[in-house]
């Protein structure tokens, strides 16, 4: 029998090893793996390399990983925000090293890892700073530069339901880097509010398939969350 | 003769007036977002958001936000009937691949020929690019809406950006609080200047060459 269920996020995350590419789901507060990434700080894995959109906000999640000191570089397409501060300092003492990635790129290499293409032509970024050194090729007279995949050790994602054999369904915008982060690491971990028997959700509306994933655990709604969107419901 | 100089939701409800029944817009974070608010009533606009939404709605009534679904900037929104979502690398694939009708995008600098710098002021700033860059290659017409001088009175038109750059060539038109200027192979083509300023005036501001537009358009 298939059972890709692990019974909490510490059983889920023991095998992370220092040194790991670690993707990690979720733009601004929306689909972020908040208990996944508490878990990660208390299994001590270090010398992190964290890929992820943003930085980190206040002192949760991201955030929270680096400011224990666990995380080597971040790739990511948005570091500045309000409340980034527990980066901007790491940055500005020069205790982290940030990789700046256009965020439709960043999504491509790792769509591409997850694909196994082995490089693609983008035309973003070309002529700019961010394509400074990289190969670049002129595709129907426009400029191209070449991508290489970011290929994860681990994925860390958040969806709003799974079943046994690691199906998932997201919910609204939370979805957002989840299901191409789980096709691009070796080991896919998804966190999720409810797990529901094999068939319960319509095959026609899976979107990312069990295949992509290696286990699922199951993490209840934050009491605040759960308020709000009622209230939204 | 003296001007008035259009305010930022002057300029945005300029802007949407000019978006097309049909057409699938994204709106920058910042000042851009403020089309949203002036789209007309009688068509029907779809607002693309880089996180994976489609027909996005305006901000919802107090109480009712929902944490799942937000905007680029982060701040809650609602989905009108018939929206959708999808994941990031769709939602990027409709941005560099040409699907977007229009991109409204701030600007800190546009060169003569259309070139972008709108991601980072350089020095020591701590820089992020988000989605401006595959917005910039991918929106058959990049709008660019900013004020037309710096706080402190320099063009914010220019023959050269100075700025490191968001892409090259691409923005196709440039809305500001004193005119619409159009990026054309012929140079830059300036209409609807606010009431009371000539051409004259508006190029010796700018510091470029312009010309006025040969049709007059009606503000």
């Amino acid at each position: 029998m298939v059972d890709k269920i692990s019974p909490s996020v510490e059983a889920a995350l023991a095998d992370v090893s220092d040194g790991s590419t670690i993707l990690v789901g979720g733009f601004g507060g929306a689909g972020v793996p908040e208990e996944l990434i508490d878990a990660l700080i208390a299994q001590g894995a270090r010398d992190l390399t964290i890929v992820n959109n943003n930085a980190g906000n206040g002192e949760v999640g991201v955030a929270a990983l680096l400011k224990a000191g666990r995380v080597r570089k971040i790739v990511c397409s948005y570091p500045r925000t309000a409340d980034s501060y527990v980066f901007d300092a790491l940055y500005r003492a020069g205790k982290i090293e940030l990789d700046l990635v256009p965020q439709g790129t960043l999504s491509e290499r790792m769509r591409a890892a997850g694909a196994g293409i082995g490089a693609f032509y983008t035309p973003t970024g070309y002529g700019t700073d961010l394509g400074k050194g990289k190969e670049t090729r002129m595709i129907d007279g426009k400029g191209h530069v070449l991508e290489y995949p970011i290929r994860g050790d681990v994925a860390l994602v958040k969806a709003e339901r799974g079943d046994r054999w690691g199906n998932l369904v997201y919910r609204k915008s939370a979805r957002n880097f989840g299901p191409t982060m789980a096709s691009a690491a070796k080991c896919t971990i998804a966190q999720v509010y409810e797990i529901v028997e094999l068939g319960a959700l319509d095959p026609e509306h899976v979107v990312t398939p069990g295949i992509f994933v290696t286990r699922v655990v199951k993490v209840p709604r934050k009491k605040q969350a759960a308020q709000v969107r009622e209230r939204a419901a | 003769m003296s001007y008035v100089k259009l305010t930022r939701d002057q300029i945005a409800a300029r802007i949407a007036r000019d978006i097309p029944e049909g057409a699938y817009v994204n709106l920058g974070i910042g000042m851009p977002t403020l089309v949203g608010n002036h789209l007309p009533k009688d068509r029907e606009i779809i607002l693309h958001s880089e996180n994976g939404i489609l027909g996005m709605g305006p901000a919802p009534e107090p109480g009712l936000e929902d944490l799942d679904l937000i905007n680029a900037g982060k701040e809650p929104v609602t989905l009108l009937t018939g929206g959708a979502y999808f994941h990031h690398t769709d939602s990027f694939a409709m941005m560099r691949g040409g699907h977007l009708d229009i991109a409204v995008l701030g600007a800190f600098q546009v060169s003569v020929s259309g070139d972008l710098a709108n991601w980072h002021t350089g020095g020591d700033a701590i820089p992020a690019v988000g989605g401006a860059m595959d917005l910039a290659v991918g929106a058959k017409s990049v709008w660019v809406m900013m004020e037309q001088l710096t706080k402190g009175g320099e063009s914010k038109i220019v023959e050269r950006c100075t700025y490191p750059l968001t892409g090259i060539g691409v923005v196709k038109r440039i809305y500001t609080d004193l005119a619409v200027i159009d990026v054309t192979p012929g140079g830059l083509v300036a209409s609807r200047l606010v009431p009371g300023l000539s051409c004259d005036e508006l190029q010796r501001l700018s510091g470029v060459p312009l010309s006025p537009s040969a049709a007059r358009a009606a503000a």
